[in-house]
């Protein structure tokens, strides 16, 4: 480079550093910076309170299920007097992503942190390494293996989960025929453990009943979109497809409601009621199922809220409130929310999610 | 690369030379963002809650290790003018490998003996087709991002390989004492070494350079062009396929698409430490500063709570501005110098 | 580059003979086979009602991307940010509907084609005002472009029920079965390839990318050229984001994510060489549409849907031996055609 050039090309420089820097404290003056600031202040100066600051980190931002999460956990923890920041990486199925934010979350010594796993060993050690540091670490929705976490919040068992499916479909096909699955993530934990369950469950009691392929959406609309036209073309008699997840039944339904496999193929799976309301009412789904979202999110905020406090310490039998019901921790440092629940055309109208 | 690009850099070389070594040595592109390296650590210091702690450094190094190994050999690629895309595929190819070879009993070294193989093999097929046949590396290594990994994705399916070596996880994942510092950073500190003193200190390197100045200019000056851009393509599969193996032990997980997208970074990185894309100029240090220049901005935001969102926007835009600004000052200055007559490119 | 040379005199049967030989044809073909093999395995893939529109229809969108990504390309440029330009104006589509409902669908098109001309005319000014590379310079707006749509859309999601009905019906709606985004698609490329074949202004990219200093020492206004290209490419982009949002019906933040890869691999194996001066936007339509319909075969073939993008990589490597292997041997032949005479 040459003379003048280089002077410029500093002042540019630094002319820019200055910009993005001042980007940087704007956006932390902005209200970021406040659950730092009101979590770590009291703290210090009397080390007995509990440190109820606390992250939460969903699988990716912008996925309308971990929204209605994260109105429960801030719902809960408002009640418990704390603070919760909800960050993540925007595309899904990206652990690396998640460990970089779990690092962030170690060094900002939270009190807790709510993850639901995208991988369930790569974000391991760094949840060991929150763990080491004093951070509570409590899993939701998707679990890690059980020694990288404190506690982990159950939606429902996954014997359950698959029952309800398996249990739709096959009485809305007549108990014989042709199905196919549409999954999220083809290393989604817990979308492989409920493929697993519903293919027990159906060679154990609906033997007239083909699962005929499984194919993969990643929980993107578009994907899982395609791979439905995919499998209707694949499969000429296919009866029926189990989409255990929102972003995949979703797309599905959207796919089967302008197509003229709508009434013919069967859809059910694990929806939320706001994104299927309108195919229950033009008939493209009869019935689906799923937990409260944010029932999820509660009961996980409280959960880690009382570790916080020492309240539990994710032994079995140890019991503690979230709200006004009380929950047990069962083995594997586990708990878990209920039963699904099942939605048609006559209930869904009560649900806002 | 240099046939798809034009521009006038021919003023270049001449005003290089019309100032004392220091100036040159301290007023150039990769101080320039060295400084600028500086003033964002320090800024972030001072304004950022808990960034100034050996923590941070740890975080931070274990983050950008991957594109810091990458980008040493990026580097070079394309001060020839030539560009290697499918080094993010071959990442996530290597680590398939290095957990398949685990998988089936093999030893960390020797299946990762093999993921290296698999690079230098994936990085001959690149220079073999860009060199051999003749065809523009970007359109050659495009197809190969989506052949790599396709091959990473279809090998291992719905799989993910999470069982390695304690030992060796505990070793990558380690830190030099209570410095903060890992230890895989002595393997890139070397590995630097030996990067920088071939680049900068040997006619192998000289030949690099010249090549990405003139490719004719080089060839009847005697440098073998075909054979420095090959050996560039293999190296920089190999360093893609070594960041796989760190990938998969770090993050203890072997998946196909392991490390989607970070061609991306490491070129962003490469383009703002100074490299310039059509090729002929550039430095090791200025290409190790734009990486940590992005990996600092990120973590720092993080510690805000801001997204990795508004780091890519901040990348998107240094790196336009840090091209623009080159530009359009060497565009001034080649107006002061020889107001009379507009640079004409003749190759 | 060879396209400029003007055949000589060609009869009735020589042109039908360079029909055939031409690079449009053969990937037409290629198009052709995998329908036919994968309907032989599968008549529904083409004859049932639903297959036949998904023929149709899935690569519509792409295509009109890579129409605008051909015409750049043969400039000798190329444009990364299209994925983020389609994303970027399918949000803001999604968001005109929810602040006015009952905005009119005409208009729509109109401003998401605007506002796409606009991140297209941002990219354009940069690279040819600033005289650099078109890689990085897009590279750059690719990230740039796709932070603005994450910052602006944070967690948020446009669902279909926020958007007209009509509006959505026009993702797959059909006129004597064939969709309404294919006709548009048509149109598109009718338009574009009739100007780039057979206008003064058209050739003018084509000897630009041949040569651009060739060009500017011959007169032609290159940095005009240059900039028309990119903001082609983002009107084109900025249509595509429409039609996403027409076609899929909910927008989040990583909407055409990736779809530069694909835009330029269609043009690529439909041979528009990557270092300018030659290929046609019907090549380019042809690759979206056998790059796609590749995609959707493969299960049908009863290959898993993991092998996929290794079929297309290989495909695009194929496809760019072969256009130099072409290359030379029409070098060649011009050669000897120069001796002989």
């Amino acid at each position: 480079m040459m003379l003048g050039k280089s002077r410029v090309g500093l002042r540019a420089m630094a002319a820019l550093a200055a910009s993005s820097l001042l980007l940087a404290a704007g956006c932390s003056s902005g209200g970021a910076a406040s659950p730092a600031a009101s979590g770590s202040a009291p703290a210090s100066s009397a080390p007995a309170a509990a440190n109820l600051t606390m992250t939460f980190l969903p699988k990716n931002l912008g996925n309308p299920y971990f929204d209605t999460s994260f109105k429960g956990v801030q719902a809960a923890v408002q009640a418990v007097g704390g603070t919760v920041t909800q960050v993540g990486p925007a595309k899904g199925d990206d652990p690396a992503g998640q460990v970089s934010y779990i690092n962030t979350a170690t060094q900002q010594q939270v009190g807790a942190l709510i993850v639901s796993a995208n991988d369930k060993s790569a974000i391991c050690d760094a949840l060991t390494e929150a763990k080491t540091a004093g951070v509570k670490v409590v899993t939701f929705d998707s679990d890690t293996n059980p020694e990288c976490r404190d506690l982990f919040i159950n939606q429902a068992t996954a014997e359950g989960i698959a029952k309800v499916q398996v249990d739709i479909i096959t009485s809305e096909i007549g108990d014989s025929g042709e199905i196919a699955i549409l999954s999220a993530a083809a290393n989604a934990t817990n979308q492989n453990a409920w493929i697993d369950m519903m293919k027990k469950e159906l060679a154990a009691s609906h033997p007239n009943v083909k699962l005929v392929d499984v194919v993969y959406g990643n929980d993107d609309d578009q994907t899982s979109f395609d791979k439905t036209a995919g499998l209707l073309q694949s499969h000429p008699n296919l009866k029926g497809i189990v989409s255990p997840t929102t972003v995949g039944i979703a797309a599905a339904a959207r796919y089967l409601s302008t197509s003229k496999a709508k009434g013919k193929v069967m859809l059910t799976g694990l929806g939320t009621p706001n994104q299927m309301r309108e195919y229950v009412k033009d008939g493209t789904v009869t019935e689906f199922a799923l937990w409260n979202p944010e029932e999820l999110g509660a009961l996980a905020a409280y959960a880690a809220a009382a570790m916080v406090k020492g309240e539990i310490t994710g032994k079995e039998g140890e019991t503690f409130k979230a709200g006004d019901k009380e929950y047990t921790i069962g083995a594997d440092a586990t708990v878990l929310l209920g039963e699904p629940y099942k939605f048609n055309k006559d209930n869904i109208d009560n649900f806002n999610f | 690369m240099t046939t798809l690009t034009t521009g006038s850099p021919d003023t270049r070389t001449y005003a290089e030379f019309g100032r004392p070594l220091w100036r040159r040595a301290l007023f150039n592109r990769e101080m320039a963002i060295i400084a600028l390296l500086l003033a964002v650590v320090v800024a972030a210091s001072v304004m950022v809650p808990k960034f100034a702690t050996p923590v941070t450094l740890g975080y931070l190094l274990f983050d950008v290790t991957p594109i810091l190994l990458i980008a040493l050999a990026m580097a070079p690629v394309m001060i020839t003018g030539d560009i290697d895309l499918s080094v993010g595929s071959m990442v996530g190819l290597s680590s398939v490998t290095l957990g398949l070879g685990t998988q089936m009993g093999l030893s960390v070294p020797v299946a990762g003996l093999i993921a290296l193989l698999v690079g230098a093999l994936g990085g001959l097929v690149n220079g073999l087709l860009v060199t051999r046949i003749g065809l523009p590396a970007l359109a050659v290594t495009i197809g190969t991002l989506a052949l790599y990994r396709g091959i990473a994705v279809g090998l291992l399916g719905t799989t993910a390989i999470t069982q390695f070596d304690r030992w060796w996880t505990t070793l990558v994942k380690s830190k030099i004492g209570g410095s903060g510092i890992p230890t895989v950073m002595i393997v890139f500190v070397l590995l630097l070494a030996a990067f920088a003193i071939m680049l900068h200190f040997t006619p192998f390197g000289r030949g690099v350079f010249s090549i990405g100045l003139s490719k004719d200019a080089a060839v009847f000056s005697g440098v073998d062009a075909e054979r420095t851009r090959l050996v560039l393509f293999v190296l920089s599969g190999l360093m893609a396929a070594l960041a796989g193996i760190y990938y998969a032990l770090y993050y203890n997980s072997a998946r196909g698409d392991n490390a989607t997208g970070m061609e991306l970074q490491v070129i962003a990185a490469v383009v703002l430490g100074g490299v310039s894309v059509f090729g002929g100029r550039g430095a090791l240090h200025g290409v190790v500063a734009g990486v940590l220049l992005i990996g600092v901005l990120s973590k720092a935001l993080q510690l805000v709570n801001i997204t990795s969102d508004v780091v890519s926007i901040i990348t998107g835009v240094l790196l336009v501005l840090s091209v623009i600004a080159g530009s359009v000052l060497s565009w001034i200055q080649a107006k002061r110098l020889r107001p009379a007559a507009p640079p004409v490119k003749t190759s | 580059m060879t396209t400029v040379a003007a055949p000589p005199a060609p009869g009735v049967l020589s042109r039908l003979g360079s029909l055939a030989r031409s690079r449009e044809t053969g990937i037409f073909l290629a198009f052709a086979l995998v329908v036919a093999a994968t309907t032989v395995k599968n008549p529904q893939f083409l004859f049932s009602g639903d297959g036949w529109r998904d023929l149709l229809l899935t690569p519509a969108i792409v295509a009109v991307v890579a129409i605008g990504q051909a015409v750049v390309i043969i400039t000798r440029s190329v444009d990364l940010s299209v994925g983020s330009i389609v994303g970027l104006t399918a949000y803001l589509v999604g968001s005109l509907f929810v602040a006015v409902p009952g905005f009119p669908i005409p208009l729509v098109f109109l401003v998401g084609i605007a506002f796409g001309s606009l991140l297209g005319l941002v990219n354009g000014a940069l690279v040819a005002f600033g005289r650099v590379p078109a890689m990085v310079i897009t590279l750059g707006t690719l990230y740039a472009y796709r932070g603005i749509n994450v910052v602006w859309t944070g967690s948020n999601r446009i669902n279909a029920s926020d958007m007209p009905r009509d509006f959505l019906a026009l993702g797959t709606q059909q006129v004597l079965t064939i969709p309404v985004i294919t006709i548009l698609a048509v149109a598109i490329l009718a338009m574009v390839g009739w100007y780039m074949a057979n206008t003064r202004g058209g050739r003018e990219f084509y000897a630009i990318g041949s040569d651009p200093d060739a060009a500017e020492l011959y007169g032609l206004a290159k940095t005009k050229r240059v900039l028309i290209a990119f903001v082609a490419s983002g009107a084109a982009s900025g249509l595509g984001g429409v039609l996403f949002a027409a076609r899929y019906g909910t927008i989040n933040s990583q909407v055409g994510d990736g779809f530069e890869l694909q835009a330029i691999g269609a043009a690529v194996i439909g041979g528009v060489a990557i270092v300018g001066g030659s290929g046609t936007v019907l090549g380019a339509v042809f690759g979206a549409y056998l790059l796609l319909t590749i995609n959707r075969a493969l299960p049908v073939l009863g290959i898993p849907d993991f092998w996929q993008r290794a079929v297309v990589g290989a495909l695009i490597i194929g496809a760019i031996i072969l256009d130099r292997v072409l290359a030379n041997r029409q070098a060649k032949r011009l050669m000897e055609d120069r001796s002989a005479a």
